[in-house]
């Protein structure tokens, strides 16, 4: 761990802002010897306003889809000169920079096995330009470009299954986090940046704003979001699923939905609210996330 | 040391002797066998690059933006709507003022679609802060890329340049090229060393948020550079010959028989040959016709063009590019060139030709000089098949 | 002259976002704490530093006042207070 800061107070996030906080924890764990590549977004934009830098790591805007490209010449670069066994690259961005206009980028980089972490601050929605519907967004999720109306419940598509795109592409490590889990972060981080190649993680930011809760509960959000198995802390390793987060009780959805305010048009709804818990319960078959009750001997 | 070389061929031979540390690049008719080339010096150890092949051209200029922003000297060529596609980026290059040098590969642009020559590409580039410079030939290409380098990377200029050769006629075609030897281009072009670059241990931020109390003034810096590389192409271009023994007019602008021409045509890039050669011949018969060749695009010359021009009775200007719904943009560029101008020739006429790859002849150019009479063509298409004209659709 | 390119981050000042509490603020007790430092890792500012419990500190400047380090306090040894309230006034 460094003594220096590497991401500095003075940023312009919200208030409670769990990006801020999820890349402030990578960075921190990754160290000083890392080059960042970042796509516009939210991050960018409140960490990167001339003249000021939160970042004490050399830092990159790239554009909005092209992390993973940038972060692919730092990378060449530094092969060519011999520095990259001491130094990380990270690619960072968004759901929206990653799931969809970044997908190419992405694909791209991890095709070619280059050894870069890449980093998705997953929060369901373009939220810098202010709360978009995205390839990321959840099921029946109310924003911007898929209100609510009389004919619709929100969003009608399902999250891309963008852990499951990455591994595909054979890379030996992907990992799903969430700002409720601030340790289990710094841990794959660090053990991400121990391995040689691709790497992909996803991290689930909640958004004060464009979800709708308190500043104050952005971690507890978070954490139910894992809890009831809607968004499932796995990790991948050389294509296998090689760890799941269990829990020996999962909570029912509807917690998780009555803490956010994009949600609130399913609460008397219990229709909408079977459908997602379908979707939870798919989670929990799939990636086995019910921890076995101890037998005892 | 003279070879017999295919355009492309030239191209990478020059650029490997530029030692640059990344290649990263998309494959696109006519630029494909410049990285052909590169990826198989690469691949057998002559050239020790890291190549980088991506999966699109956004991707491309992304990775080479990537490595030069790391500190490290890179190259990348493109054409057409590749040239297009990385346009974004292409601007976001110039803003961050990095110095990079690709090969345009000059092709038309869809729709329709289209792989043979013309201006069009590079040309709709022209706001996006990079230099670019028009080949004639072979030769000229090959040089102008080891210029390229050396005035991008010169810490006070810090801008990338375009070269821009045309596609198939000269990436395709073959002549004798003299190649430059390694010691020449050492001298000539010194180790890449970055004004500022992405290095752990002297972390910096670069690509920052500017809003409207910071943005105006870095494009006022690039707009001042390109007045002092008026001055600077001219003194890289006399450093050059005294190197290599070869210059280009002055770098900026190539003079050819303008000074009691009656008649002149200006012109970029391959046709200049062709023109050359109808002047030579209009020449020996006491006709005083002459060829301005523009060779800088960004920074346009204006003042060269002026001196030259101002007494000519009447000029051409052959444009291979077209900017629908307004006056062509080379002939634009030389009008201008008089605006608020004590003397000015009487007549500047404007003529588009060779668009998608319609073949510039001989006898076009003697047409254009023919057509160049007391009245001003304000833009006139030449070589046109008017029987294609009559096409109805939905009928 | 190439006008504003990059910022060195020692140059950076920041903005001094602890301007934007305007109702809550939190308040140290250091009646309870274990000095766990879960406040430290939780907070997206960065502004809470120090070794142990002894030496935990918020600094103002910059604490939003979103509230997660007081949320997370395993002792509740944080609370949320008015902002008006005493306690050092920065």
């Amino acid at each position: 761990m460094d003594n220096k800061i590497l991401f500095k107070p003075g940023h312009t996030a919200c208030a409670g802002c769990a990006q801020s906080l999820a890349a402030r924890l990578v960075i921190e764990a990754a160290g000083s010897n890392t080059i960042i590549a970042n796509n516009t977004g939210c991050l960018e934009v409140f960490s990167t306003k001339f003249p000021d830098s939160a970042w004490n790591v050399p830092w990159i805007h790239s554009l909005f889809e092209n992390c993973a490209a940038v972060a692919s010449g730092i990378e060449a670069a530094l092969i060519y000169l011999g520095k990259k066994d001491a130094t990380n690259v990270i690619a960072q961005a968004g759901d929206g920079g990653t799931a969809d206009i970044g997908l190419q980028a992405l694909s791209g980089m991890l095709e070619r096995g280059h050894d870069i972490l890449y980093v998705c601050y997953d929060n369901e929605a373009y939220m810098n330009t202010g709360v978009q519907r995205s390839g990321l967004t959840p099921f029946y999720t109310n924003t911007t470009t898929s209100p609510i109306s009389a004919r619709f419940p929100g969003n009608l598509r399902p999250k891309k299954p963008m852990p499951e795109i990455a591994n595909a592409h054979g890379i030996p490590y992907v990992a799903t986090a969430s700002a409720g889990f601030p340790q289990d972060i710094q841990r794959k981080v660090k053990k991400a940046l121990s391995i040689k190649g691709p790497k992909y993680m996803q991290i689930h930011v909640p958004c004060p704003l464009g979800w709708r809760h308190e500043s104050g509960q952005t971690l507890a959000v978070a954490k139910l979001a894992v809890e009831t198995g809607l968004y499932p802390l796995i990790e991948y390793e050389n294509g296998k699923l090689s760890g799941a987060r269990k829990f020996a009780q999962l909570k029912p959805v509807e917690e998780y939905l009555k803490a956010q305010g994009r949600f609130k048009h399913l609460l008397g709804d219990p229709e909408s609210i079977k459908q997602i818990q379908a979707i939870a319960d798919n989670n929990i078959l799939k990636y086995n996330l019910k921890a076995e009750a101890q037998k005892s001997d | 040391m003279k070879e017999f070389l295919e355009g492309s061929r030239a191209i990478a031979e020059v650029v490997k002797l530029c030692k640059p540390g990344v290649i990263s690049a998309y494959p696109i008719t006519p630029q494909t066998h410049i990285v052909e080339e590169l990826a198989s010096m690469v691949a057998n150890g002559e050239l020790s690059a890291q190549f980088v092949n991506v999966e699109s051209e956004h991707s491309a200029a992304s990775v080479v933006l990537g490595a030069q922003a790391t500190g490290v000297r890179t190259f990348t060529a493109t054409s057409s709507q590749g040239l297009f596609y990385m346009m974004e980026v292409l601007f976001n290059i110039a803003g961050m003022r990095l110095p990079l040098v690709l090969t345009c590969a000059n092709r038309a642009i869809s729709a329709p679609i289209n792989i043979w020559n013309d201006q069009q590409d590079s040309i709709s580039l022209r706001d996006s802060g990079w230099i670019q410079l028009y080949a004639e030939n072979i030769q000229e290409s090959a040089d102008l890329h080891l210029i390229a380098y050396r005035l991008s990377e010169d810490k006070s200029i810090m801008l990338p340049t375009m070269v821009c050769m045309d596609g198939f006629i000269l990436t395709h075609g073959m002549e004798a090229v003299d190649m430059p030897k390694q010691e020449e281009v050492d001298k000539f072009l010194p180790p890449y060393k970055p004004l500022y670059k992405l290095d752990t241990a002297e972390p910096l931020s670069m690509g920052l948020l500017a809003d409207p109390d910071y943005y105006m003034e870095t494009r006022f810096a690039i707009q001042e550079t390109f007045k002092s590389l008026l001055k600077a192409i001219p003194q890289v271009n006399a450093e050059f010959k005294g190197i290599f023994g070869r210059d280009y007019g002055d770098g900026l602008v190539e003079e050819y028989c303008t000074k009691d021409a009656q008649k002149v045509i200006v012109a970029m890039g391959s046709v200049c040959g062709t023109i050359k050669e109808v002047v030579d011949a209009q020449r020996a018969k006491g006709k005083k016709v002459g060829l301005l060749k523009v060779i800088s695009y960004r920074p346009f010359p204006y003042a060269r063009v002026y001196d030259i021009l101002k007494d000519v009775p009447r000029v051409a200007v052959l444009d291979k590019a077209v900017s629908l719904g307004a006056y062509a943009p080379l002939a634009v560029e030389v009008k201008a060139a008089f605006s608020g101008k004590q003397k000015a020739p009487r007549v500047v006429s404007s003529f588009v030709a060779g668009l998608g790859g319609r073949d510039i002849t001989l006898e076009s150019i003697k047409e254009i000089f023919l057509k160049l009479t007391q009245k001003e063509a304000s833009l006139e298409f030449i070589d046109l098949k008017p029987e294609l004209l009559t096409e109805e659709y939905g009928q | 002259m190439f006008g504003p390119l990059i910022v060195k981050p020692a140059k950076s000042k920041g903005s001094k976002t602890g301007s934007w509490r305007v109702k809550l603020r939190p308040e140290f007790l250091k009646k309870n704490c274990i000095g766990c430092k879960l406040c430290i890792s939780v907070c997206p500012e960065a502004c809470i530093q120090g070794k142990d419990k002894e030496t935990i500190k918020i600094n103002y400047e910059y604490c939003k006042g979103c509230g997660l380090c007081s949320v997370i306090c395993p002792k509740s040894d944080i609370l949320m207070l008015e902002e008006e309230s005493k306690g050092d006034k920065k």
